[in-house]
């Protein structure tokens, strides 16, 4: 019976979730808050309970590289399966979308208007990133990933700010840009994946296993399911539609945006792109290497001159994904370890960063920081929390952000020539850079003098604000104190890909 | 050893810094101020219990045969970054960390103390005790680290409280763009400090403290060789760690920081910006000081730096205004004493030298006093501060008769730091001094100097504050002494330092740890002393009554007096280069190029999609004759392919 699968309640909790919210009237606002509140608890608590579970049966001995493994036929003349399983990375990937579904639900507490419409969109995109992470079957995988890419045109079209139909339309197009490159690649990969004679598969890891792809093939390959991923995961030159895109959104759908949808990149990159192709990894790194290491680096200085709160997260956001996807690259378990931790802590710091500015401009209805100031004078609380994400993201260890950066360094460090060294320390130098845009901000809108005596009338954070930004803060401060239980997860679950790259290598 | 008390040591202030900063807003002062104060008092009493089983008891974990050792009372893995890279969160007992250990307790807790009546009447008293602990805290962990990764961890966090204490008064500007630029500039060093963390990790295999000084011949074999730019790899690691201890210890060129810091409330300048954080470089080094001693470049660099940075410093706060700078830049300068002083400190002996570690006990010996007679005179600054509502000596001038507690304290601590017998200064720059002259004359002439130069600006700067000339504004607000719980702390810290200076510094701590007896070297004594005494007649003659022979020495070479006063341009150096280089250019150019190149051919691609489909759409025009007629060529131009292919 396919609910007896623990993964695909994932799914089925937002489908019923959206049928509830299906019955509720766009009026009946606790009605629909109920539903959702539900609904995201319930999701939240099934991510707590796999993860607990999944360690547990780790520590038993369950050493098979996927767990919870399940697949139904779909559809037999391509060989589509609905194919489910998880690994560490992936429970910790389905914890991190729980928990931002559960603190966007909160943050968008007064949603206006049309509650029920957005709250189903909501939804639906958050049943696409679930589906995605628990899929490992390519093409439900493909599947998902249009369904979660999907609603952010209406979600931004609709309820967006600003020039909100020119970003949500940029922003389609660009990640639709990447899927089709993507769609290619996927592609190639289920015709190459089947030894002589045999049957095409989608499933990754028969792909993995029994997959002789021919380098040539695998360089292209590599290359379209790279770069489709890249483009999710803002990497330079493809990232523009970020900056636009995040500063019309919705406050809930920047968080999930940011949080979530842009570590789909991150996830397929090592997932499809590295995994199966892991010789063309070895061989093409270094032109992704580049261009990461720009993303940067050039992340972070657009972001110390932007004068839009969203503006600025979301040039810090190509900064750190690029992060990301430069550990990725590194190929090997320290560096690709570090970047899921970043992952991990760039959703929940961005997530909070988002929520915040949604809640500041709320009152201020400005996002330019050149006409707010002295913000922590009227709002300690809101201040307090920007601090804490500004902290988290220059890297102050005890939070997130450090554990994940200082992972990253240590493993990209373990390339002993040049060319990794120059970008390594290339790399490093962004932590003081962060340092600068983050103090910047910080600096001039929450400290000093208050600038608009019209502010002086504000309120500082309600109830539901609240419990949205502490439980961020309390996942962020989490990461970052206990950081070793989360590691080893993740490099236990990197063991079959180093396996394949250092395969490839030869 | 028990791990309770060094497992309290820690986890007191944190604690504190959680219950005061998350239910502060809802304590009273009094509760908020008695809870801090209990708490690091506490915290002082069980870092002294730990420091004196260690230095005293004889246990064999920490004495065998009169050599002290190094003990790691826990050490718990926190982070595996590799099999063998991983970090631990642990608590080192040796001689410099017991030392420090009960510096920071003993100066923290006398700030938290005095702020008690420095701080009453500012708000957000609760929170400036919050971050006091979490200070305290990252000091205290910092200096117990095991590994050079704790360290940096600890490092970065010194950094974020010290961000936080100087920008306390954020609604001034001057304080928010005084704590930036500290935290940037600093950051900026710590990049530094962190590649060579991960150079030095990645040829030795290890973060730990133990395994990299116990066998520094080991770390020089483990990098087999290998140069980058003409340097071996381990000189640029070693550097580049110190470029991390020049950031925290105000060392040139990254000293901008520290004199605008005085922006933060005056007990946090003499906690954190005179006698704990600033020293963190010299920690740093006398930590990793076997493995300085194998990359003799590392040495050379440290002792060069040290010795412009203490000159430059010393030069500049004889034309300083402000007082707190005056005593910031006697910091800097002060520091570089120590940072020359383990430059020139061997781990092995060396031909002509009785005892060629004696510029590390020195170092560390000056530290020690430094650290008492630095916060004394910050803490009496505060009280003058206090009382006249000034930072500036112009508004202060003959103060000695209404505030004699005050002025008795500042004078003990400027007879200290000029290095006048009896008071600790003297010892310990003694010490330092011989430890220069024994590895070459020209350290030891130069530091003379600047020690004469200490002893000058120091007294002026106690001349022009409590004698000259009574300041007009005494009749309608005559100041007085500050309360109880603010010259309790300067009567303690002047007792320490009348007496400080006899302790047997070179019984407890050495590098080595084998004990060493310090005797006073005569000749080194006399020089300095002589050069002392002279230079503090010089400013009485200058500065005890008003008279006009300052303004002519100023008048002499103008330019060299504002080129001085404004610091030899230093910061208008960084403004330059940061706002107009950094900002201006590379920042605003890849701004610009990111949304009119990138942006705009992404845009340009849509625009193209919109010409085209829109020129061609006239093509599905509905008109049945234009249908035909595309039908027939499209007919035509297949027959025409396929004829031509069969051809």
């Amino acid at each position: 019976m396919i609910f007896d699968n623990l993964l695909i309640w994932f799914v089925v909790i937002p489908v019923l979730m959206m049928a509830g919210l299906g019955l509720c009237r766009n009026s009946s606002m606790n009605a629909i808050r109920a539903v959702m509140v539900v609904g995201s608890t319930l999701l939240l608590a099934l991510a707590v309970w796999l993860c607990v579970d999944f360690l547990c049966l780790r520590h038993n001995g369950a050493d098979a590289e996927m767990l919870y493994t399940g697949s139904w036929m779909w559809y037999a003349p391509l060989n589509i399966h609905l194919a489910v399983g998880v690994d560490g990375i992936s429970v910790l990937m389905l914890m991190l979308s729980a928990i931002i579904v559960f603190a966007g639900t909160f943050a968008s507490w007064k949603i206006n208007p049309l509650p029920k419409n957005f709250f189903l969109w909501f939804t639906l995109l958050s049943t696409g990133v679930f589906g995605f992470f628990i899929s490992i079957d390519m093409f439900t995988m493909f599947m998902f990933y249009e369904v979660a890419l999907i609603p952010m045109y209406l979600l931004i079209g609709f309820w967006g700010t600003g020039r909100k139909e020119y970003s949500a339309m940029k922003l389609t197009l660009m990640l639709m840009g990447g899927s089709a490159f993507l769609m290619l690649g996927l592609l190639g990969i289920f015709w190459h994946s089947a030894p002589e004679g045999g049957v095409p598969t989608w499933n990754i890891l028969e792909i993995a296993r029994q997959a002789q792809i021919d380098p040539s093939w695998q360089r292209l390959l590599f290359c379209f399911t790279f770069v489709g991923f890249g483009v999710l995961g803002a990497m330079f030159p493809f990232h523009t539609w970020s900056p636009d895109g995040h500063a019309c959104a919705p406050t809930a759908v920047s968080m999930l945006h940011a949080g979530v949808l842009m570590k789909l990149g991150g996830y397929g990159c090592f997932r499809i792109a590295i995994y199966l192709l892991p010789q063309a990894a070895n061989e093409l790194a270094w032109i992704f290497i580049i261009l990461t290491g720009i993303s940067i680096v050039y992340g972070a200085f657009s972001a110390c001159v932007q004068t839009d709160l969203k503006y600025i997260n979301a040039y810090s956001s190509v900064s750190h994904c690029g992060m990301v996807l430069f550990a990725l690259l590194m190929l090997n378990t320290t560096a690709m370890t570090g970047a899921i931790m970043q992952m991990l802590s760039h959703g929940l710091m961005t997530a909070l960063f988002f929520a915040l500015i949604g809640m500041i401009y709320g009152r201020t209805h400005t996002r330019d920081i050149r006409q707010m100031g002295g913000l922590m004078k009227i709002m300690p609380y809101l201040g307090v929390c920007y601090m804490i994400a500004g902290f988290a993201s220059l890297g102050l260890p005890g939070l997130s952000g450090f554990v994940a950066e200082m992972t990253i360094f240590v493993g990209s460090f373990q390339d002993a020539d040049t060319f990794h060294r120059i970008f390594v320390i290339l790399a490093c130098s962004a932590i003081v850079t962060t340092a600068v845009y983050i103090l910047r901000v910080v600096g001039k809108l929450l400290l000093g003098p208050v600038y608009d005596d019209h502010h002086l009338t504000l309120t500082d954070a309600n109830w539901f604000e609240r419990f949205s930004t502490v439980t961020l803060i309390v996942c962020i401060a989490g990461i970052g104190c206990f950081p070793n239980w989360i590691s080893e997860t993740i490099q236990h679950s990197f063991a079959p890909i180093i396996a394949a790259i250092q395969g490839g290598a030869f | 050893m028990d791990i309770t008390l060094p497992i309290l040591i820690l986890a007191l202030p944190i604690a504190m810094f959680l219950i005061l900063g998350i239910g502060g807003v809802k304590m009273s002062r009094k509760v908020a101020g008695v809870l801090g104060i209990l708490g690091m008092g506490t915290t002082a009493t069980l870092a002294y219990i730990v420091a004196f089983t260690y230095f005293f008891s004889g246990n064999p974990d920490f004495i065998i045969d009169g050599v002290r050792l190094q003990y790691q009372v826990f050490d718990v893995t926190w982070l595996a970054f590799t099999q063998k890279l991983i970090v631990n969160i642990g608590f080192l007992l040796d001689p410099i960390s017991a030392m420090m250990l009960v510096v920071i307790t003993t100066i923290s807790f006398l700030v938290h103390l005095y702020s008690w009546g420095y701080m009453e009447h500012e708000p957000g008293f609760q929170r400036y005790y919050a971050f006091l602990s979490l200070f305290s805290f990252s000091m205290l962990g910092l200096v117990v680290a095991t590994n050079i990764f704790q360290m940096y961890i600890f490092w970065e966090l010194v950094g974020v409280s010290s961000y936080l204490l100087i920008g306390f008064f954020y609604k001034l500007p001057s304080a928010v763009s005084a704590s930036k630029k500290a935290f940037i500039v600093t950051r900026f060093a710590d990049l530094g400090f962190l590649i060579g963390i991960l150079i030095l990790s990645y040829y030795t295999d290890t973060f730990n403290f133990i395994n990299l000084t116990s066998n520094p011949e080991a770390v020089l074999t483990s990098t087999g060789g290998a140069t980058f730019m003409g340097a071996s790899v381990l000189t640029w690691a070693m550097v580049l760690i110190f470029t991390g201890g020049m950031g925290k210890s105000a060392m040139m060129p990254l000293h901008i920081w520290l004199p605008d810091a005085m922006e933060g409330p005056t007990p946090v300048s003499a906690l954190i910006h005179a006698a704990t954080m600033v020293v963190a470089g010299v920690y740093l080094v006398a930590r990793m000081f076997p493995v300085y001693c194998v990359v003799d470049a590392a040495m050379t660099f440290i002792c060069v730096v040290g010795a412009i940075t203490a000159f430059y410093a010393a030069v500049v706060a004889c034309a300083q205004i402000d007082i707190k700078r005056v005593l910031a830049f006697s910091t800097i300068s002060q520091i570089a004493f120590m940072m020359v002083s383990l430059g020139v400190a061997y781990d092995r002996p060396i031909e002509g030298v009785h005892y060629a570690g004696l510029g590390y006990m020195a170092g560390m010996f000056h530290l020690f006093t430094h650290a008492m007679f630095k916060a004394l005179l910050f803490l009496g600054a505060g009280a003058l501060i206090h009382a006249v509502h000034s930072n500036n000596y112009t508004a202060m001038g003959g103060l000695r008769k209404y505030m004699p507690i005050t002025h008795w304290t500042f004078l003990i601590g400027c007879l200290a730091i000029a290095g006048i017998w009896p008071f600790s200064g003297f010892f310990s720059k003694d010490e330092m001094l011989a430890a220069m002259f024994a590895r070459h004359w020209f350290w030891g002439a130069w530091m003379t100097m600047v020690a004469g130069l200490t002893a000058f600006y120091m007294f002026r700067l106690y001349y022009l504050i409590f004698w000259w000339e009574e300041n007009p504004h005494y009749k309608e607000h005559k100041p007085h002494d500050a309360p109880w719980q603010m010259s309790l702390p300067l009567i303690f810290l002047a007792l320490v330092s009348c007496v400080a200076g006899f302790i047997p510094f070179g019984e407890l701590v050495t590098w080595d740890g084998v004990p060493y007896h310090i005797h006073i070297e005569l000749p080194v004594a006399a020089t300095s002393l002589s050069v002392a005494v002279i230079a503090i007649l010089l400013a009485t003659k200058m500065y005890r009554v008003k008279n006009d022979l300052p303004t002519k020495v100023k008048n002499f070479w103008p330019t060299l007096w504002e080129a001085a006063h404004r610091r030899f341009y230093w910061d208008e150096i960084y403004q330059f280069v940061v706002h107009k280089i950094i900002f201006g250019i590379i920042c605003r150019s890849i701004a610009w190029f990111d949304r009119h190149v990138i942006d705009a051919t992404m845009d340009g691609m849509a625009k193209v999609t919109n010409v085209a489909s829109n020129s061609i759409k006239g093509m599905q025009s509905g008109n049945v004759q234009a249908y035909v007629i595309w039908f027939f060529l499209g007919a035509v131009a297949l027959a025409g392919i396929t004829w031509l292919c069969l051809v």
